[in-house]
């Protein structure tokens, strides 16, 4: 299959692989933000075909993973009510809030239904008036322009029965508290190339800049990956710190601007909870005012609700690159998908996931 | 953007408790995957526990008589009632006939009850019925008794069918899950995933257009061709729901081996790789309702591989991995890129990523 067969070639990857073992003369740590990247160095072993001087961290880009618990516990309580039809993500459906989650809602029969776009929850909300239609939307930038066209479709026809239970982040404000930590151990980034498909390169420069740190915006594809840490590598060697863009079939300097345009239309800035991080400033975004009649926030008076959260799990310190899936005691043991304790473990592109799906044999072993 | 520094940055633990509800039951204990093993361990078993039943084959075989009797039962509940390559009707035949074939039967008799939803077009059910008789006819088997029930509306989804089967299972075959050996070979009669990519194109909220037919077939006369190269294939399965994956994971755990795949012989269409990319689905783990896996000792391989080939159903069939003694109890397969990764059993039904 073309634009995918090329960047699985086994001969072009362990040609990078070769090339980033003969350029690699000190030990590296490099963080790929995204976890659909993690997913990829994962299910392929690309870690495997590095040297052991270079070591992969894995960042907080799982936009399940880091959705909040509150969030997470706002959607099953919505969805239990019988007005509402709840739309969501398909992967969001497993993640654990407080008491349950929403496929056990939907057994106890809530009336929840998966979309591929939200514009679908949109069309949802149209075929069923009677019913007030909650779509909860999550993500990272990436989501977001589709996310903001569905409350301005659903504005521009006047739905009243549509709303949105938006927790949105961005990718740079939490590249900014991650370098900003005096733990952290990152020395080169991956950044997420769907992200920048969206938004383009420009807000990477200030943290090359304020950090002098390199940033390869990278692909998803076993080769592209590999390209990108080569691209990292050499930078780091040659000590420099430059934002360099492997990802170029989809990514360009300026982004989508008409997808840019609807976002700033739709959302502002907004601080925001990270699920198993914290609190970062202006790291998320919200429905701006014009849109409050589209916030199920206020539509359905849902307050400010804090969920104490036992801490159990190393979920903070995988999300940071700080410490390994496999380095938690409960990993595989008493965290499990079907189980999980913590964010990572919920989605199938978190760290954990990823880990046990794909890893659990060698770790065994 | 200020920068900040650690100390204002606070970095919560935030882990939810984990809560073993298991007071219900989710759409995800009739997937196919770990949830309904579970069910099938924790409810089901300990009930009605029986020697015939400890096999956990996708049929039971018993002794009556001196003549060894297959007997299976599913029940059909897919949505939409029609889809591309097939039907309720149609598949209804085949599900039962291909449990009955797995155990490498001959499948002679069914039944089929129907549970109908008060409103139901009589248009529809003639069509079903008529395709259910339609492949019944092709199949060789006669339905020789069944039953109707009606529900009221709102209290069914239209149509469930379940089909009962019994066959002959013939002297000298003797198929099970717990037969797999170190160095056995793994072979899969065709193209993976096209079922349940045809059924998910055409589901509600998600159509796209595509040209992938449902591979729905009955499986009898390819495992008869298959049974005439040498008796003794160690175990059939059609990977139906849960995919290749769960098939090849029970495989391994009753055998108590691993099993390796190699991902580049995996035979997929390049609609369904194309959806499944789109869709961020694995193919390892969509339904097929036409295809069979067959261990086979690693000596005759070949010969049945090639009977597979010259069988209409087989056309596409290829060696796709290797029974192994080491990973006990787990699937693994090498990548492209010479790598060795898992493939899991999943907990649930195979969700759609978000990106």
């Amino acid at each position: 299959m073309k634009y995918l067969d090329e960047y699985r070639d086994h001969r072009i990857a362990h040609a990078l692989a070769d090339e980033i073992a003969a350029c690699t003369t000190r030990p590296w740590v490099l963080m790929e933000i995204c976890g659909g990247q993690t997913h990829t160095i994962m299910r392929y072993g690309l870690d495997e075909l590095l040297p052991r001087s270079v070591e992969l961290v894995h960042g907080p880009g799982c936009p399940v993973c880091v959705t909040p618990l509150e969030t997470v516990d706002k959607a099953i309580a919505l969805a239990l009510r019988p007005d509402v039809i709840l739309v969501s993500y398909g992967d969001m459906l497993r993640v654990p809030g407080s008491a349950s989650d929403l496929l056990r809602a939907k057994a106890q029969g809530a009336d929840v239904r998966i979309a591929y776009s939200p514009t679908e929850a949109v069309k949802i909300a149209r075929a069923n008036p009677d019913h007030k239609v909650v779509f909860l939307a999550i993500g990272f930038e990436t989501t977001a322009p589709a996310n903001a066209m569905a409350a301005w479709q659903a504005r521009r026809e006047g739905l009243t029965n549509f709303s949105m239970l938006v927790s949105h982040v961005l990718v740079p404000p939490a590249i900014r508290a991650l370098m900003a930590s005096q733990i952290n151990r990152v020395q080169g980034f991956i950044a997420p190339g769907h992200v920048c498909t969206v938004m383009g390169c420009r807000e990477y420069e200030g943290l090359v800049r304020d950090f002098r740190i390199p940033i390869v915006v990278g692909g998803f594809e076993p080769v592209d990956i590999l390209e990108a840490i080569l691209m990292l590598i050499r930078q780091l060697e040659a000590g420099e710190a430059r934002l360099e863009n492997q990802y170029v079939r989809s990514v360009s300097y300026e982004g989508n601007l008409p997808a840019q345009q609807i976002m700033a239309e739709v959302f502002e800035v907004a601080d925001q909870k990270w699920r198993g991080i914290g609190a970062i400033p202006r790291s998320g975004l919200r429905l701006r005012e014009e849109y409050a009649d589209y916030d199920a926030n206020l539509v359905f008076d849902l307050g400010e609700l804090t969920v104490n959260e036992p801490a159990e799990c190393l979920s903070a310190q995988v999300l940071q690159g700080l410490k390994k899936p496999t380095d938690c005691p409960a990993f595989g043991m008493r965290c499990t998908p079907e189980n999980p304790l913590g964010a990572p473990m919920v989605s199938s592109e978190g760290a954990c996931a990823a880990y046990y799906h794909y890893r659990r044999h060698s770790v065994a072993s | 953007m200020s920068t900040k520094s650690n100390a204002e940055l606070k970095f919560e633990l935030s882990c939810p408790a984990p809560f073993a509800a298991k007071d219900t039951i989710l759409l995800g204990h009739g997937s196919g995957g770990k949830l309904s093993a579970e069910l099938i361990r924790d409810i089901f078993l300990p009930a009605f526990q029986n020697p015939v039943l400890a096999r956990l084959d996708d049929q039971a075989i018993v002794n009556v008589n001196g003549q060894r009797l297959a007997i299976t039962t599913d029940s059909f509940v897919v949505k939409p009632l029609f889809f591309s390559g097939g039907d309720i009707g149609s598949l209804a035949v085949h599900g039962t006939v291909n449990d009955l074939a797995m155990g490498g039967a001959t499948p002679l008799f069914l039944t089929a009850a129907f549970i109908i939803e008060e409103g139901f077009s009589m248009d529809d059910l003639r069509r079903v019925v008529n395709s259910l008789r339609q492949a019944a006819a092709d199949a060789g088997v006669q339905v020789v008794t069944g039953d109707t029930k009606v529900v009221e509306k709102g209290k069914g989804d239209g149509l469930f069918i379940n089909t009962t089967g019994i066959g002959l299972v013939p002297e000298g075959v003797e198929l099970s899950a717990d037969r797999a050996r170190p160095g056995d070979k793994v072979l899969l009669s065709g193209s993976i995933g096209d079922h349940g990519i045809a059924i998910l194109a055409q589901r509600e909220g998600l159509e796209f257009e595509s040209k992938i037919q449902s591979d729905s077939a009955a499986l009898h006369t390819l495992v008869a061709a298959m049974l005439g190269v040498i008796c003794d294939i160690r175990c059939m399965r059609d990977p139906t729901r849960g995919g290749v994956s769960s098939t090849l994971n029970e495989i391994a755990e009753r055998s108590r081996v691993g099993i390796e795949l190699e991902e580049s012989s995996l035979p997929i269409h390049e609609e369904v790789r194309g959806a499944c990319e789109l869709l961020g689905l694995d193919p390892l783990y969509v339904a097929n309702e036409g295809k069979l896996i067959a261990i086979v000792a690693p000596e005759a391989a070949d010969a049945v591989l090639e009977a597979m080939r010259r069988h209409p159903l087989g056309a596409e069939a290829q060696i796709i991995g290797t029974v192994k003694q080491e990973n006990l109890g787990l699937v693994t397969m090498r990548t492209p890129l010479g790598t060795t990764r898992i493939v899991d059993m999943l907990a649930g039904d195979q969700l759609p990523r978000i990106c």
